[in-house]
């Protein structure tokens, strides 16, 4: 493509503001855009021109509820084989309330070692590489292979369209 | 209004009334007419406000009477535990994030009234269901029991509840049927059913095979309605019942009724 050679097209900001170019982004380039948008004051928002009130921190929450202070248990129980699945659902659900306090990392046990998986990786984005390159390019890396004795063509010169002399 | 000629301190466990105002630790100048909350340390982090007690400038006011109760902190530097009042009721007020049991009253449109035994009934939306969509509406009759949680409970609008969590699945909640027994017991009682190291619930499960649903607006469900026999039954019932009497010394006096 000839526009391949110049470097990344730069788009307008108009556009990137668009919908679709904003699926791609991270969520947190997103919320910095939203909080450049957010800084902008134009001529039409009104503000109040007072010195920022402080909110007292408070460090007392209100709390209706009685579940988190007696930390009750899940509501529906079986016992003796009665509701198989709601057993279950017993110790899993009783379990993930306590696991919410005491945050465990368990390291599961790996099938396959670390390094094994670098290696496999390693070779694995070669070959997937390969697959996603362009005619000229896997003609030209295959001849990189193949010549090994022999000397090397230079590479950079790119077939371009050759206007026919009159 | 502060309790004038009581100067003393107030441990957890003792009865509050309506009026008190608790101060914390952390705030060391005050009257001697106020009670203060018992010996702890400065609250690190965020103490946790339950029910029957409300902010105030001072400290914590209580508004309902009961028991004081406190839990401390667990772990370190994680919240900085608990105060709330144990107060005895029968009528349950919506409380946002508590899983109830209601009976569907209603059909209208897209929503399901559901009684929750409060002031007002719930509504239930069709879709707040696993797997519901448009297409694919639950089969929800009038007169079913539904197992479900608030999602919106405050004294200024109408109660609505779902039977799916945050990420949209079930976890046990939804239609649990329409046969069955349902009683209707004291808040407080379901409350100490559902602790944590609550032993009559445990012994049943040893002596009997069986299935209870507990809801936080004081109904219990018991799936079991067929029964072979009415002796099987009556034995069952009341051999529940004896267990219930015997180990109510452990519950506290009048605690289900």
């Amino acid at each position: 493509m000839a526009m391949a050679g110049e470097g990344k097209p730069r788009l307008s900001k108009n556009l990137l503001r668009m919908k679709f170019m904003q699926r791609g982004l991270d969520s947190e380039t997103k919320k910095q855009l939203e909080e450049e948008e957010k800084k902008i004051i134009s001529e039409e928002h009104w503000y109040l021109d007072l010195p920022e009130l402080k909110e007292k921190e408070s460090f007392i929450i209100e709390e209706r509820s009685f579940m988190p202070c007696e930390d009750l248990l899940y509501g529906r129980m079986s016992f003796k084989g009665f509701n198989p699945e709601i057993e279950k659902l017993m110790i899993q659900m009783n379990s993930r309330y306590k696991k919410e306090e005491i945050e465990a990392d368990d390291k599961m046990e790996a099938d396959v070692s670390d390094e094994e998986m670098a290696r496999r990786y390693e070779s694995l984005v070669g070959t997937i590489g390969k697959k996603f390159l362009k005619k000229r390019d896997r003609h030209e890396l295959q001849d990189e292979d193949e010549d090994e004795n022999s000397n090397l063509r230079p590479s950079n010169v790119k077939k371009m369209f050759l206007k026919p002399q009159d | 209004m502060a309790a004038s000629g009581l100067s003393a301190e107030v441990d957890v466990g003792q009865v509050v009334l309506p009026g008190d105002v608790l101060l914390l630790p952390a705030a060391p100048n005050a009257d001697g007419e106020r009670l203060r909350l018992g010996p702890s340390s400065a609250p690190r982090g965020r103490l946790l406000c339950g029910p029957g007690l409300r902010r105030c400038a001072a400290g914590l006011l209580v508004t309902k009477c009961g028991l004081l109760r406190h839990r401390p902190p667990a772990g370190a530097g994680t919240g900085g535990g608990a105060y709330w009042v144990d107060s005895q009721q029968k009528r349950y007020v919506p409380v946002k994030g508590d899983p109830i049991i209601g009976i569907v009253t209603a059909k209208a449109g897209d929503i399901f009234k559901v009684d929750v035994g409060g002031s007002e009934q719930a509504s239930l939306s069709y879709l707040a269901f696993e797997g519901a969509t448009k297409r694919n509406r639950p089969n929800v009759q009038v007169g079913d029991l539904v197992y479900g949680q608030f999602i919106v409970a405050n004294k200024d609008m109408e109660p609505e509840m779902v039977c799916i969590d945050s990420s949209g699945r079930a976890n046990g909640m939804g239609i649990i049927g329409h046969e069955g027994l349902l009683f209707k017991v004291s808040l407080g009682l379901i409350r100490k059913l559902l602790a944590p190291n609550c032993e009559i619930i445990q012994e049943l499960g040893q002596l009997y095979p069986f299935e209870i649903v507990l809801g936080m607006n004081g109904r219990i469900w018991d799936p079991r309605e067929v029964i072979s026999t009415p002796q099987d039954w009556i034995h069952q019932q009341s051999g529940l019942l004896h267990l219930f009497v015997a180990l109510s010394p452990n519950l506290g006096t009048g605690a289900f009724l």
